[in-house]
């Protein structure tokens, strides 16, 4: 039969996670993108936006436009939509702290456009669980914070009826290392904390409920393991439909639908012979789609190089391209769920929804996810998943073609270019933003603003929705920075556990025996050669809260020997500084993730110079482009460590080196 | 077990691959003048030295605390030690006592001291306390420390002793933070000049400490998580009926009080009592006299972790070293550390006829 000739399904939302610089540049991003053929837009947001600072405050030095796009005030919030029809449009906003921020200036800036906002679709991310635990863009205490997102639930609910006001994400915990069976056992326990929270409100009534049931979605990651991938896609569906009928009542079928989105994952992606990960892109994607019954609402894919840097829009429209390939060229969409009735599928499946039962029971013992986050259980389980798994690679267990064995490669005609094969951000975009937001802050009436805040302030300190205060901000030009300043002032902020306080002879594996007793015997050598033991200080400056690294160098550095300090995120270059003062460490090292490792590595070397600690060597880890690292080698960073290097082991033996290289001891080199 | 012979005048400093490095140490004099002008570089540079094992950084350390001590050291500053069971909460304690202590103008460093892993596990350790502690905003006034316990018995590492001296010349508060596991109560109660307790609210470690005996007695409970409200409540009534049952100072009320490090409250109430302590302290004369005694306590037992009973007898016996740190009662470290000389010539010179061997630093005895 000729293709085309078949009664099809409707492909999935083809989206990609675009935003950067500016209103701007990103506006003009996304009109391309959709004229080339994506069908939603998805955007992501700088780390100032996520974290309710403007772009003057001193944490969001290098930050500004650098993962996403900054969004400072509802005027940047019309640019960045200029053309773009708010009402014919799927709006996917990766936010959560200031999700009912970005929100409200969504909503805002569609009243003052003369649309009703019941014709805006889209998605705000909106889950914190995962903040706290991998992502870490996370502001408040988890109590308030679980009431902003109930406030959001209740609101569109309403108000925005085709809004999705919270995406469970499983996604960023498989990226901490999360096993399938605790990516469905901890995103379900995140669900039911959220619909037990709006229940709780009151707000909802009893035949209201199926509906804000049905608004949840849930924003999942799939990895190479494609067949056990689709399996726990299945599970997700079974579990979903099962837990809504039974805990919450939902009668229609339909309501009780598990809907996603994907990513596939990242983790998974390699710097070295980076053209590998197309083909790891597209078995990814293949589980998500494969199965007609456990299909992916919305797909985003990752571009070949993000392991190297940012994508550009030539790497963005390949990633839609291995889409569209997916959708119109295969004869997939043409089928019936072709997995139905397989045995094997059907055993793996029971499998994991039994271990994933297991753990919600674990959970739900512990009084719910919320509390599980606070002792810190777990944070210490995806810390000790992670580390097996990198184990597991250094071990060459876990195969990783390119990194852990077939090394070989002739030079990559795809990153000999003249850029590198990546994207170069617009270095003046900072100022740019900053001169901006300070132009704005002039413009606007500040009766207005103060008295906009104001509700604001009485909103967050009552039981009253926190929506119809944010977006009467948002139409007075209030700035993020004002909005998040607020909130924190009743609120307070958290800092949870890093979760690496996991005992050493809890976990069976402890990597290369040998290599592990030779490193100790450095690590013991060394610090009595110099009089103290080793101490080191894992830094994590700026706004980036991707932790999953820098956690992991901590742990293994603690086993090795070293005496460990890790201050956890987002700490500014002085605090870093004065840390490394404080607590009299032999090495500094700092992970990096949001491409602003230029200007905070400048910044901490600064401060260590202004405290006399120029001898004291810093090492910087994180996705590092080869060009970047040479220019901080010359200015002074001692090492640096990049995706490529994939054993813990022989970054240990190297820290060692360094360390007695500055203090006048031979390198003892590579270890055996 | 790792132990060294000792052959010559630098014979505990040999590393074991044979290594030696010429760090660049500070002067200690000079040193000594700048922390007293509170100039932090010089604070975290102290801090190093007495770190430091190397033969040249302990006679210069000696040097560095003999030039910070005097009658002042007996005197001046509030030691404070805060312990108590995993999990109560003492850092974000700490952490809102900080914030009342700086609003008030006085001057605090900190020394939180974490658990190291076993030897045989590498000995390192993960010193988690500046996350919980630190506010957000830069404070000249405040300056943290951590410290692993590098296995030493009883659970706080001996540098914490002359460390929390440093701190004294410099800072109006000192806090030393130890998690507390019953031996640890001990050795904090032989550094501070005041002991809070941070018991938590429905945990009956407190009482089975108090009633059994293993811990002395704190000077002051702060019983963590007011905000649970009943279960609080009757875990401080139950310490309040426990505590009496101990040994106590005369005229010393051993207050119970309530607090709630999350909501903020009873911060305040718990502080004065720690402040009327110290007050009580001094009003009694016994401050000097229990700093004297503490130090005393510090070098025995210093001198017998790393030279045994015999090292004792070498250097008098125990009549004679008490004598002899009564005699200086503000510069023990610096007799401290004559007398470790003194024993370790006398092993030297003994060792070619009877092969004595010395155990290297305490922190290094377990390993295997």
């Amino acid at each position: 039969m000729v293709a085309g000739q078949k009664k099809r399904d409707k492909p999935w939302l083809m989206r990609t996670y675009s935003g950067h610089s500016s209103a701007k540049a990103s506006n003009t991003l996304y009109r391309t993108n959709l004229a080339k053929g994506q069908t939603g837009l998805s955007v992501a947001f700088d780390l100032p936006t996520q974290t309710g600072y403007d772009a003057d405050n001193v944490l969001a030095r290098g930050e500004v436009g650098k993962v996403g796009v900054p969004i400072s005030h509802i005027e940047d919030m019309d640019q960045l939509f200029d053309q773009i029809p708010l009402d014919q449009m799927n709006t996917a906003m990766t936010i959560n702290a200031t999700a009912p921020w970005l929100l409200s200036l969504y909503i805002g800036l569609a009243q003052r456009r003369g649309i009703d906002p019941k014709k805006l679709s889209g998605t705000t991310q909106n889950d914190i669980i995962k903040e706290y635990l991998s992502r870490g863009t996370y502001i408040y205490p988890p109590g308030p914070s679980m009431r902003l997102i109930a406030d959001t639930i209740n609101y569109t609910i309403t108000h925005v009826p085709k809004w999705n006001p919270t995406n469970i994400c499983s996604y960023h915990l498989q990226e901490a290392g999360a096993t399938p069976v605790q990516e469905l056992a901890y995103a379900l326990c995140t669900a039911m904390a959220v619909l037990d929270r709006v229940k709780a409100t009151g707000v909802i009534t009893p035949d209201q409920f199926p509906q804000v049931v049905e608004r949840i979605s849930f924003f999942v990651n799939a990895g190479i393991r494609f067949v056990e991938e689709c399996c726990k896609l299945r599970a997700f569906g079974e579990m979903w439909d099962e837990m809504t009928l039974n805990r919450y009542q939902v009668a229609d079928p339909k309501l009780r639908r598990f809907r996603y989105g994907v990513q596939v994952n990242s983790l998974g992606l390699t710097e070295p012979q980076p053209e590998n990960n197309v083909q790891r892109i597209v078995l990814e994607m293949l589980a998500v789609v494969l199965s007609k019954g456990a299909r992916a609402r919305a797909i985003q894919l990752p571009a070949w190089n993000e392991a190297m840097g940012l994508p550009r829009p030539w790497d963005q429209q390949w990633a839609l391209r291995i889409q569209q390939v997916m959708a119109f060229e295969t004869d997939l969409l043409e089928y019936a769920d072709i997995l139905d009735g397989s045995p094997v599928i059907a055993a793996k499946v029971s499998e994991l929804i039994e271990g994933a039962r297991t753990e919600i029971a674990n959970v739900e013992a512990q009084g719910g996810i919320v509390a599980a986050i606070e002792s810190g259980y777990i944070k210490r389980e995806l810390v000790g998943s992670h580390m097996n798994r990198l184990r597991a690679i250094e071990s060459g267990d876990l195969k990783i073609i390119g990194v852990n064995c077939f090394q070989e490669t002739a030079e990559s005609p795809l990153t000999l270019g003249s850029d590198g094969g990546i994207m170069k951000t617009n270095p003046a975009a900072e100022r740019e933003q900053i001169e901006r937001l300070q132009a704005h802050r002039k413009s606007r009436n500040d009766a207005d603003v103060r008295a906009a805040l104001q509700g604001l302030t009485d909103a967050a300190k009552s039981d009253e929705n926190i929506m119809p205060s944010s977006i009467r901000c948002a139409m007075a030009g209030v700035t993020t920075g004002e909005w998040g300043d607020s909130l924190r002032a009743v609120f307070g902020e958290f800092r949870p556990p890093t979760g690496i306080d996991i005992s050493i002879d809890s976990r069976e594996v402890l990597g290369k025996k040998d290599q592990v007793t030779e490193l100790r015997t450095r690590v013991a050598n060394t610090g009595t050669a110099l009089g103290r033991p080793l101490k080191l200080l894992v830094g994590k400056p700026g706004l980036d809260g991707h932790s999953n690294g820098a956690e992991q160098v901590a742990v293994k550095a603690r086993d090795v020997g070293f005496e460990v300090v890790y201050d956890g995120i987002r700490l500014t270059p002085q605090q870093i500084a004065q840390a490394a003062q404080e607590e009299g460490v032999h090495m500094v090292g700092l992970s990096i993730l949001s491409g602003s490792h230029m200007e905070l590595v400048e910044a901490v070397l600064q401060e260590m110079r202004a405290r006399d600690l120029a001898t004291v060597p810093v090492i910087a880890g994180g996705i590092i482009p080869q060009e970047d690292a040479e220019k901080l080698l010359s200015q002074g960073v001692r090492a640096i460590y990049t995706p490529k290097d994939f054993s813990l082991n022989t970054i240990m033996a190297d820290m060692v080196d360094v360390i007695r290289e500055c203090n006048g001891l031979e390198r003892l080199g590579l270890l055996q | 077990m790792s132990s060294v012979n000792a052959t010559g005048s630098n014979g505990l400093d040999c590393c074991s691959d044979g290594e030696m490095t010429q760090a660049n140490l500070p002067d200690p004099e000079q040193l000594a003048l700048r922390i007293q002008r509170g100039e932090r570089a010089a604070v975290a540079s102290g801090l190093n030295l007495l770190d430091n094992k190397l033969a040249d950084a302990r006679s210069r350390s000696a040097r560095l605390l003999a030039a910070l001590s005097g009658e002042r050291w007996l005197n001046d500053g509030h030691l404070i030690g805060v312990t108590g069971p995993p999990g109560a909460g003492k850092s974000s304690l700490v952490c809102a006592m900080i914030r009342e202590w700086r609003l008030s103008g006085r001057t605090v460093g900190v020394l939180a001291v974490d658990p190291s892993s076993r030897p045989e596990l590498g000995g390192g350790a993960l010193l988690g306390d500046r996350i919980r502690i630190k506010n957000s905003s830069h404070d000249e006034g405040l300056f943290i420390r951590s410290l692993a316990n590098r296995n030493q018995l009883g659970g706080v590492a001996s540098e914490v002793w002359p460390m929390s001296g440093l701190m004294l010349a410099c800072f109006d508060i000192v806090v030393i933070e130890t998690v507390g596991v019953g031996q640890t109560e001990i050795d904090i109660a032989e550094i501070a000049d005041t002991v809070c307790y941070v018991a938590q609210p429905a945990s009956g470690d407190a009482i089975q400490y108090l009633k059994s005996g293993i811990i002395e007695i704190p000077d002051v409970f702060a019983v963590n998580k007011s905000d649970l409200g009943a279960p609080a409540r009757k875990t401080a009534a139950e310490i309040g009926r426990s505590a009496p049952r101990q040994d106590r100072r005369e005229d010393w009320d051993y207050p119970v009080c309530l607090v709630s490090a999350s909501m903020n409250t009873g911060i305040k109430q718990s502080q004065d009592h720690i402040d009327r302590h110290r007050g009580f302290l001094v009003n009694a004369g016994l401050l000097g006299k229990q700093r004297t005694r503490h130090h005393n306590a510090w070098v025995m037992r210093l001198l017998k972790e790393e030279f045994g009973t015999f090292g004792l007898e070498l250097a008098g016996g125990l009549a004679t070293i008490g004598e002899r740190l009564s005699a200086n009662r503000s510069s023990q470290f610096a007799e401290y550390e004559r007398m470790r000389q003194h024993i370790l010539s006398r092993f030297n010179s003994d060792n070619s006829s009877s092969n004595i061997t010395i155990k290297e630093h305490h922190h290094e005895q377990a390993v295997i």
